[in-house]
This record gives structure tokens, sequence and C-alpha cells, in this order.
């Protein structure tokens, strides 16, 4: 038979495709990275920084910065874990106080002590003895609530944990599932913080006795069931109490037109669990110097300025100043709940497989 | 048997099996430059596969196909250089009556305005002057025809293989389009190997008539001799003469069921086959020869067929003039002329082959 | 020859599927150089993986069930009935197939859930209920039965039918015995897709049923992405594997006694504006389906993109052309580009390894059957739909990191990776056309002196030429709204449209709320174009028969 056609007709098929797609790739980043001028970053799917203010640091550094981003913060974590031999960058950002001793304990980061750490406070410092993993950002997960709502019903606002229990705020609260949702797990470990080992599981027994319902993850419990939000007011959601950030509010007005006096939704204060993002040098990065400089931008004060308009968390270092929409409309929380590392890896899959037969069961 | 000559196509010794069938066994056939070859067969007798291992699109498990003398082992169709008309045509649905006869010589890398020429010039012989740009859609059966036909020359092929060429016509058009078709091969000198099931075909046609019977030639030769002497009963039964019957040969007279039939002289003693063409049934009074039930008529146009029922043994088939043809239900006697009397080879023939050569 | 052909379909899954699945399924199932089997025994008797994988399997039936009995009356009237709008109203049905699932979560909470159109009539809440799952699920794959059944009805001849009804058959029996016979490889075959669609479903099942419904993907996500359990996941992999398996077996088998040449003729004579009651009623019925199952979802979206703090306007719309030092570093409308592009080469490349594909597997000779291989190979293009993105997603991390296979960080890794599920789409709507060429046609042009790549080009390619495009749509709409690969593989910042979506949605206030709308309806739009064009293009001279 005409084997040599065919072969032929099959090469210039497949030529073909492959034309097509360096046309379609024309000018995209190349796959490999050129020498030791880039570094590269890994993070997860909501990592963001201003354009002026990376440029300024390529500029002052003579990096390049190549980011990698996918999926939520835990997905970036274990895909860092997974290819640890053969690291994608040089550092990670994005793993936070519930995943810390996972990171830590696969020996994912290479200490460094960063410069301009003496400028973070030292509680937030939660692996301070090794310097492997450098706080960034704090975010608080706290019930957020539709101040139209309680206005209109001449109701107090929960404050605490405990007055979600009671029976005025009956039906009113949308959280999200602790085994998926990374504010769904924050509030769990809040209330496991206040409560205890014992007793959380008889707190959520009483929350759900109050009408708790639970979705998958945020953006259902924020868009579709939250009466505070754009879309839950198009949707006509029904719950004017949500587990979201203490950054939430601003973040309402900061994307609002017309910019209205206050921010629509407010926070229960005494219901927020902190959680600290860290970065860190992966083990085996290609760019080590780069990498080290990329973490000394990330606690620098301009990066840290820059954190609450583009990942609407609390930047950690003290002389940061809050954007002015944070100062005006956020809520600045004083007590939230912590755990320990340590305690969160010891008991997370525990705490999430009873809260899962507990309250979605 | 060492010195074998092959002519333009020869088949040596050609053996195909599907499953546990047999389609051809063992067939040697040789055609010569220009000439018409048909091969002729109940269906399932192995004729159409027969043309597939010529074209390549069916693999001999046994055996050589020579093309002018040029074994064709592992040669693909496309490479062979032979012309096939299929079954049904195969028109290509998706071009025109045009697009459809320049695909050959497109395919042979034919300049355009040359295979323009030749489209023209084949749409012409065939009868369809300016019809290139039709929708094979819109064309009649006979149309179709003529459109495969032009296509399957298009390309020149050194042998022209038809597959039941007029099948799917109507008589008259079939019987018209057999003589067209037989003159312009002639002109044309084309070589051809034509299958089909219908002898008058075959016998306007051919050259040579080769019948096949379970994917073995039964008989080869032209049509004349094939008519005149039918090689076995199952050949007669095939070109239609069902008055075959065992006999019993003893100097000029055989005996049958159907008491003494008169043989020509020469004819071999001993058991044998005999065929008694209708025309060489006589009908006689009752009292004469073999008594016989009339048990059908059959208008035929120069002459009415008339089935007779004896008392013992196989119908007897008698074609009788207008004017005396006896009314169905009628006793009449019945006696054969010698002339019209041909032995067979002494093969009797099997349940299967009754089966096919009485349709 | 086969072989020829097959080489660039097997290398193609071997590197992209194959090795990355193995790859992270022996990361899972070994450690220290010893193989961990006693967790399959452990997971398999978990009551509530048991649960799951039963929850999995019927709902993913009751599903394929729901999808067919109502998308094949729509099959028909696309394939048959000529009506002002079809070629748009063939667009609109394969929207949804490209939307990421969170807005079609918004979407359908609009028609069944609070406040939605069912409860304002009949106070009938859906959502939270298994109907929801079910009714999304058919909302999604309504196109693949109409474009893969349609593609082929529309070439069936309408004489053997009506041959049928002149020997005494009735409509209804003329139908069951000559069309549905004659349909049935490529029922089957979309029938085979949306199982495996709603087997794998992920997002459907989490928005829509809440956190209580759990399907055998949202487990093996689960248990490899937020828990990085990688040895229970593997267990899963395997069982979801077998799953795919067994009905990938059955679909052969039925397939296999099934398969016949059909002669095909032009789908443009053999549509008709509809004629008595009986049709228009049909017509009606579909129209209207289409509409409430469709059309009013999807408009939902529409208008919430219009409906701004300050009144209907396309407010959300010009803020999408703004990079304001937001989450994006690049306005979300050049997602659109990028998009495009992602899509652009995932169709390239699903073409070119399923039309090889699928070539080589009609390829037969003489008039033999294909044979096991060849079924198997044909197998083995369908098993990624009904493996989670995210075990091959994870596998791409830990096997393609070496030279020169270090594809991690490259943008092509995309496409690839989209083109993974658009070769099953392309293979399955080419295949059942390709079947019914009539092999006679081939070999009359092979006799009239055709080399097997032009019998292809000269009389296969202008018959499937209409499948063909239908596989590109197809593979086009699958990777410009696949969201698992892109999520999860990392990738320089270009956001795709369902990306850039997903990120507005996952943040407070009004303006990122109402640009993910717009963005939403900007991605229906381009979709729905692209398809048009591509259906507008069959209609240029050479397509016409």
């Amino acid at each position: 038979m005409s084997t040599n056609k065919k072969f032929t007709a099959i090469a210039v098929t497949t030529g073909f495709g492959m034309v097509a797609l360096a046309a379609c790739g024309g000018g995209s980043d190349s796959g490999s990275d050129s020498g030791s001028k880039t570094v590269t970053l890994v993070s997860h799917q909501s990592f963001a920084v201003s354009d002026d203010v990376l440029k300024d640091f390529e500029k002052k550094s003579g990096y390049q910065v190549k980011v990698l981003k996918s999926g939520d913060a835990g997905e970036a974590v274990n895909k860092a874990i997974l290819t640890k031999d053969t690291p994608q960058g040089d550092v990670f950002f994005g793993v936070d106080n519930t995943l810390l001793s996972r990171a830590l304990d696969n020996d994912l980061f290479t200490p460094y002590k960063a410069k301009g750490l003496q400028g973070i406070p030292e509680d937030q410092q939660l692996d301070a003895g090794k310097h492997r993993a450098t706080p960034v950002d704090t975010g608080d997960v706290c019930v957020n609530y539709d101040k139209k709502y309680f206005a209109d019903k001449k109701l107090d606002p929960p404050k605490t944990l405990d007055d979600l229990t009671k029976p005025s705020y009956k039906n009113l609260l949308v959280t999200e599932n602790a085994a998926t949702s990374s504010p769904g797990l924050g509030f769990l470990l809040g209330t496991a913080a206040e409560y205890g080992d014992k007793g959380w599981p008889d707190y959520w027994k009483k929350l759900k006795a109050n009408g708790l319902k639970v979705v998958d993850g945020w953006e259902q419990a924020y868009n579709e069931e939250f009466s505070g939000s754009a879309g839950g007011k198009k949707a006509g959601a029904d719950r004017p109490l949500v587990v979201s950030y203490a950054s939430s509010p601003p973040v309402e007005v900061l994307y609002a037109k017309p910019k209205p006096k206050e921010a629509p939704t407010g926070v229960a204060t005494g219901t927020c669990f902190r959680q600290t993002e860290f970065a860190g040098l992966l083990s085996g990065a290609k760019n080590e110097e780069g990498g080290k400089a990329l973490i000394d931008f990330l606690i620098s004060k301009e990066f840290q300025e820059d954190l609450p308009l583009t990942m609407f968390v609390d930047p950690v270092l003290e002389d940061a100043r809050l954007p002015e929409v944070y100062t005006e409309f956020g809520t600045k929380i004083d007590k939230p709940y912590t755990l320990d590392p340590e305690k969160i890896a010891g008991n997370r899959e525990d705490w999430v497989k009873s809260w899962q037969s507990l309250v979605l069961k | 048997m060492a010195e074998q000559h092959f002519g333009l196509l020869g088949l040596d010794d050609i053996s195909v099996r599907f499953g546990g069938h047999q389609a051809l066994d063992g067939v040697s056939l040789d055609v010569a430059e220009r000439e018409i070859v048909c091969v002729l067969g109940p269906s399932g007798s192995g004729k159409s596969t027969l043309l597939r291992v010529v074209a390549g699109l069916q693999e001999a498990d046994a055996g050589r196909v020579l093309l002018d003398g040029r074994d064709q082992r592992g040669v693909p169709a496309h490479r062979r250089g032979v012309g096939l008309m299929f079954q049904d045509h195969q028109l290509f649905p998706q071009r025109d009556v045009a697009g459809n006869v320049a695909f050959g010589p497109r395919m042979h890398k034919v300049a355009r305005p040359e295979r323009e020429r030749r489209v023209e010039e084949l749409l012409d012989l065939v009868g369809l002057p300016g019809a290139g740009a039709r929708a094979v859609s819109s064309l009649s059966g006979g149309e179709q025809q003529r459109v495969a036909l032009a296509r399957a020359l298009a390309p020149n092929p050194r042998l022209l293989m038809l597959d039941e060429p007029l099948g799917q016509l109507d008589r008259s058009l079939r019987e018209r389009l057999v003589v067209e078709l037989r003159q312009l091969f002639g002109e044309l000198g084309t070589t051809v190997l034509a299958v089909t099931h219908d002898q008058g075909e075959a016998f306007a046609l051919a050259d040579r008539v080769v019948v096949m019977r379970d994917g073995r030639i039964a008989q080869s030769g032209t049509p004349l001799e094939v008519w005149q002497r039918p090689a076995d009963a199952f050949v007669a039964r095939f070109l239609g003469f069902d008055n075959v019957v065992a006999a019993t040969v003893s100097g000029e007279v055989a005996d049958t069921v159907w008491g003494k039939v008169p043989v020509p002289a020469g004819t071999a003693a001993g058991e044998a086959w005999i065929l008694v063409r209708p025309t060489g049934v006589r009908l006689v009074h009752a009292d004469e020869g073999l008594p016989c039930v009339v048990a059908a008529r059959t208008f035929r146009g120069t002459h009415v067929a008339v089935t007779l029922r004896p008392q013992d043994g196989p119908p007897v088939d008698a074609a009788c003039p207008l004017r005396d043809a006896p009314e169905v239900g009628r006793t009449v006697g019945v006696a054969f002329d010698a002339s019209e009397v041909v032995p067979l080879a002494s093969t009797a023939p099997t349940a299967s082959t009754t089966a096919t050569a009485s349709n | 020859m086969r072989l020829g052909l097959m080489a660039v379909p097997c290398v193609f899954f071997a590197v992209f599927f194959a090795y990355p699945v193995a790859a992270i399924v022996a990361r899972g199932l070994r450690s220290e150089g010893a193989w961990h089997l006693a967790g399959f025994g452990e997971v398999l008797t978990d009551s509530g993986i048991r649960h799951v994988l039963w929850f999995t399997t019927w709902q993913a039936l009751a599903s394929t069930a729901l999808t067919l009995l109502i998308a094949l009356p729509g099959a028909y009237v696309f394939a048959r009935f000529q009506f002002p709008g079809k070629q748009l109203l063939r667009a609109v049905v394969t929207v949804p197939f490209v939307l990421p699932t969170v807005v079609v979560g918004t979407a359908f909470l609009a028609v069944l859930g609070r406040g939605g159109l069912l409860d304002d009539l009949w106070g009938v809440r859906l959502d939270t209920t298994v109907w929801a799952i079910l009714l999304a699920h058919v909302f999604f794959n309504y196109a693949v039965v109409v474009r893969t059944v349609g593609g082929l009805w529309a070439g069936l001849d309408p004489r053997q039918e009506e041959a049928a009804r002149m020997l005494g058959a009735s409509r209804l029996a003329a139908w069951r015995r000559i069309t549905l016979p004659a349909l049935g490889p490529a029922v089957a075959a979309a029938a085979l897709m949306v199982f495996l669609f709603t087997f794998t479903s992920f997002g459907v099942v989490l928005i829509l049923g809440g956190p209580t419904f759990a399907t055998l993907e949202v487990e093996i996500y689960r248990q490899t992405a937020q828990s990085l359990a990688l040895d229970t996941a593997a267990v899963l992999t395997l069982v979801q594997f077998a799953a795919v398996g067994c009905v990938l077996a059955v679909h052969a088998w039925t397939v296999r006694r099934r398969e016949s040449a059909l002669r095909l003729v032009d789908p443009a004579t053999t549509a008709r504006r509809p004629s008595g009651a009986g049709q228009w009623a049909l017509l009606g019925a579909v129209l209207v389906t289409v509409l409430l199952l469709l059309v009013v979802p999807l408009s939902v979206l529409v208008a919430r993109s219009f409906d701004t703090a300050q009144g209907y306007g396309f407010g959300y719309y010009r803020e999408l052309a703004s990079a304001d030092g937001g989450a994006f570093l690049v306005p979300p409308v050049e997602a659109i580009g990028n998009s495009l592009q992602y899509a652009l080469a995932a169709t390239a490349i699903a073409l070119v390894v399923g039309g090889l594909a699928a070539a080589a597997l009609t390829l037969t000779r003489g008039r033999s059957r294909p044979g096991r291989l060849v079924r198997g190979f044909d197998a083995l293009l369908m098993l990624p739909l009904g493996v989670s993105a995210v075990t091959v997603g994870f596998g791409f991390l830990i096997s393609l990191d070496e030279p020169p296979l270090d594809l991690r960080t490259s943008w092509i890794l995309v496409p690839l990776a989209q083109a993974l599920v658009g070769v099953p789409f392309v293979v399955r709507t080419m295949l059942p056309v390709l079947r019914a060429v009539d092999g006679r046609l081939r070999e009359a042009a092979a006799v009239l002196g055709a080399s097997p790549w032009q019998v292809w080009r000269e009389v296969d390619f202008p018959l499937v030429r209409r499948a063909l495009y239908v596989a590109a749509g197809f593979a086009f709409a699958v990777s410009l709204g696949e969201f698992g690969a892109t999520v999860f593989i990392a990738q320089p910042d270009r956001p795709t449209l369902p990306v850039a979506v997903t990120t507005l949605l996952g943040r407070p206030g009004d303006l990122n709320y109402g640009q993910a709308m717009a963005l939403s309806t900007l991605l229906m739009l381009v979709c729905a174009v692209c398809l048009l064009l591509l259906e507008r293009s069959r209609t240029d001279r050479t397509g016409e028969f």
C-alpha cells in the first residue's frame, strides 16, 4: 500500500494542527524560564497585585516576575506539596494558618529571614523560630449582616457566636460547607476556638436547630442566599446573615456605583476567625536569589498597602496604611478567634468529618 | 501446464473464503485484449467477488491475478488501472455529472482543459451531451447508468469491469443499451469483463460467456456454444431449460420417466442426463406419445409456452405456435424431436441448483 | 494503514491522559517502593462511599433518560423541519455548554428556586432537590443529543420511512422500526456522552443539589485537592474507571449489533416546513421546551447584566473594559481574546486527533468487522470524559514535569487538556456518519484511481463535512467553557472567560456581580456567534450537494 503518501498526509495534517496552535499562541509567554532574570511566584487563583506596584518591583530589582495561579488556597498548597521535587516556581504565596503545618511538615520551604520582618507583629509570625514561612496578610472570617433588613425589622444585628443561636435570628444565617470552602472551614474553626474540642458540636446542633442553611461555596452563600449582596437582591434572597469576611463591607462600597454613604452590610465582630496567609521560598527553587527578593517585596510597604484593594485582606506590616475605604467603611476586629496551626493540623480532618455528619446529614 | 499463456487478464486458481463460505474455489480465467467476457451465474455464485478480486478490493486467499502478465499481489485498487462499474452505480451524490465523470482523470492528475474535453467527449459518447452540470439525484435510472459508464471509462482503464451493468433498467432500455454497449466497446477496443445473472444480457454482450456455480466455473464458451450445448444440467437449467431428465441411452434412444426419447446419432451409451428444448416438444393426439395434462399457458409474443404435466416425472415445457396452443386442463400427447435433444454431462442437478435455476 | 492513522491519537492519549492519570494513581497507591492495596477494602466498605457511588450512578442514569426523552423530539425537529430562526436556535441550545456551572447555578435558581418562575406560578421550589440536578443536566446536555443525533437524522433518507408506511406501518411503527434502528448508534453515542458527563458531574450537583448530595467526582475532588488523601482518591479514581469501563463495554456491545451502512442524503433536501396540526404541535412543543428549559434561564443572566444600580443600562459592560487595579492585571474583556485563542487551539488539536482516530476506526479491510483492538481503541477515546478533571490536572502536575515534557507552565497545556474532552466529541460525532457512508462509494473512488487519502478527501470528507462542523462546534464550545483544566493547571496570568467570571463572582460588591453577569452574557454571545459562523460556513458553494 502507499504507505509513504499516507504518512506524508498524516505529517501534513499534524503539522497543520501544530502551526495553527503556534499561531494561536503567538505573543504569549513561552514556557521556559529565561535564565535567572525571571522569578516565578506560584499562588492560588485569588492572588492579585496592581500593575504599577509589580512593575516598580521589576524595575528596582531587575527581575521579571512570572505569576502562576490556579485553584483555591487548599488546592494550591496541595499542588505545591505534590510537586515539591520539581517545583513550578521559586516562591509560593497563599498557605494560611489552617494549612501551614501541612506545608511545613512536607518541607515545602527553605528557611529565609525576610528583610522587613521586624515590622510585623510577633503574634503573626507563627514560624518565627525557623523562618520557613513569612506572614504576608491576614483576613477575618466573620458573619456579615444585611443592614437594611435589621433596620426594617428594628432588630439589633447579632454580635457574637452565642447570639446566632437566639430565636430572634431563626432562619437567618447561611454558611458554607466546611469541607470545601475556606470561609466555611474558618467559621467552624472559630467555633472550635470558642467552645473547645468537646463543645463545638453542641453549638452547631443549636445553630442547626435555629434554621441554619448550608450551601457549598461562598459564591452561592453570598451571591444567591445573602439578602445584603447585589446578587442576593436580584435573586430575592432571604438570609440577612452570611459567613463572609470582615473586608466584605468596604469592598461592597469599593465596587458600587454611585458610592453609597455607608456600607450596605456590617460585621458581627464577635464571630471572627483570623486567617493569616504566608509565603515561602520553595525548596529546590531555580532562582533562589530572585525568590528572596520577591519575598522581601511581599512584605514591603508598597505591596502591603496594595493588598487590601487587590485581595481584600489586611496587611501584616504594622506601619502599612489602610486605604480610605477600609478606614471609613471597614471594621477593625480586635479580638478574633485564633487556633494554633499544630492544633488545626491535628484535628482538621476529624472535625470536618464530624461537622459533615452533624450538619449535612 | 507449466507453459501457461495469459491474455490481458489472467486469473490463476483464485480462491476466496468468507468464514465458512467458499466464495471462489480455484477459478482460472483468461481474458484476451479487446475481448468481451461475460460471467453468468445466479446470485451467490461468486461472480461479484471475482470482480472485486480483480479490482483489488478483495484479497484472494490463494491464486494469482495477472494484468498484462504482471502479478497484482500487493497492488492497491487505485494503482491497478482497471475500471469497475458498480451494480448500483455508486455515483458520488455530492458531485454533479461532470464532477463524477472527471473524478478518475482528476485522480490521475490530468490537466483541467484535457479533463473537461474528456468529460464532454464521454458524455457525448454515452448519449448525454451537455448533462455535465446536472445533479446526480435528478437523473433517471438509465441516465445514471450512462454516467456511471462514462465515469468508469474516463480514466482509460486497460480493463473495464461491469457488475450487473443493466440490472435495474427496464427491459426495452436494457435491450437497446446492450446493443449500444457492444457497439461502443467494439469501437473503443475496450477489454471488458462483465458479470450478470441475465442470460439475455450476457449472450447479447459477450464474445465469450463463463457460467459460474458455487464459486467454480461450470462452463466457458461462445454464447452459441453455451446455448447449444450446455455442459450440464445446472447450466441448462440456468439458461432457462427445465426439460432436464435422467436417462439411460442405448443407440439412438434414451429411456426416461417420460418414456422413450430419441437422441442424436453418436450419443454415448449409458446413464446420462438429457435436455429437451421446448421447441423439440411436439404436441400430438392424446392417444399417441406421452399423455400429459396442460397445466399452464403463457403468451410469449412469438409463441405460447405450455407447461405439461405427465403422470410420472417432472413437468415438460413446450413451445407452441400461437394457433396450436391447447386449453389449460386438456389432455394431450407429447412427442420429442431428436434434433432438439441435447445429452448433458452426467452430473446430477443438486437441490440448490434446482432452486436457483428455477427462478 | 490503520496503525499509521492511530499513531497520533495513541501518542496523544498516552502522553496527555494515560501517563498523567497512571502517575497520580500510582502516587496514591505506592509508597516506599511497595504497593498498598489495603485501602481498597477500607474505601469500598465505607457506607458513605457506597452511598456516593449509588447516588452517582442512579442520578446519571436518570439524567440520561430524561435528557433523551426531552431532547430526541428536539433532534427530530431540528433535523426534519425548516422554520425561521432555526440556525440561531441551534446555536442557542449549545450555549449552556460553555457556561461555568456557577453561572448556570444562578440561572437555574432563578427558575427553580425561591421567587423563581415555578415558585411564582405554583409555589413549587425545586432547588436542593434532585429534580434541580436532573433538570440542570438536561439543560447542559440538550445540545449533545440534538447535535449528535440530529446530525445523522438530517442525512437519513425519509423515503425509507415512507416505504415502511406504504407497507402498512403506522407513523410511530415506521419510526420505531426503520428510523430508530438507523439512528441507534448516534442515539447510543449521545446517551453515552450524556451519561459520562452526568456521571462525572461536579458543579451542578454541589450548587443545585446543595452540600448533602455528592458524586464520586466531588469525593475525588475533595480527597485530592482538599485533603491530599491521594490513596483514597486513587481507589475512587479506579472505581470511577471501572464504572466507566463497564458503561463503555455495554455501549460497544449495543452499538456493534446495530451498526450498518446507511445511504445518506443531502440534509438540505430532508428538511421541510411542517405541515398538518400534528407537526405544528410537535414543533410548538419543542420550541416551548427550549424556551422554558434553555432560553428563560439564560435570559435571566442577560437581564441581570443590564440591571444596574442606576436602572437598566450598559454600566456593567463599560466597567468590563477598564482595568481598575482590581484583581485583574488586564481588563476582563481581554479574557475573551484568551478564551478564543485557547478554544481555537483546542479545537484544532481535537479535530486532528479525533479526525485521525475516527478515520482509523472506520477503516475496515474487505467486509470484516472491526477487530477487538479497534473497539478497544474506540473505548479508550471516551475514557477522558469519565475521569475526574482533578485527577487529570493533578496528574499533569506530577508527570509532565521534566524536559522535554515540562509543559506545566506552558500555555499549550490548557488547550491540550481541553482537547482531551473535545476529542471524544469529535470521534463520537464523526463515527456514526463515517460508518454510515456506503463503503462501495469508497471502493468506486479507489477503482477510479483515488489513493486512501484521496478517498477520504473526496468521498468521506464531503459527506461528513456537516458532522465535522458539528464536531468542531462541540470541541470549540467544550473548550470555551472548560473550567476544570483551566483551573487545575497553573498558568501565567491569562484568565479565560469562565475563570474571569468565577473570579468576579468570588468577590463582594455590586459591580463585581454585575460584571460577572455581563461577562457571562458575552461568553454566551461569543459562543453563539462562533457556532453560527460555523453553521453558515457549510452553506458555501462547495458544501452544496
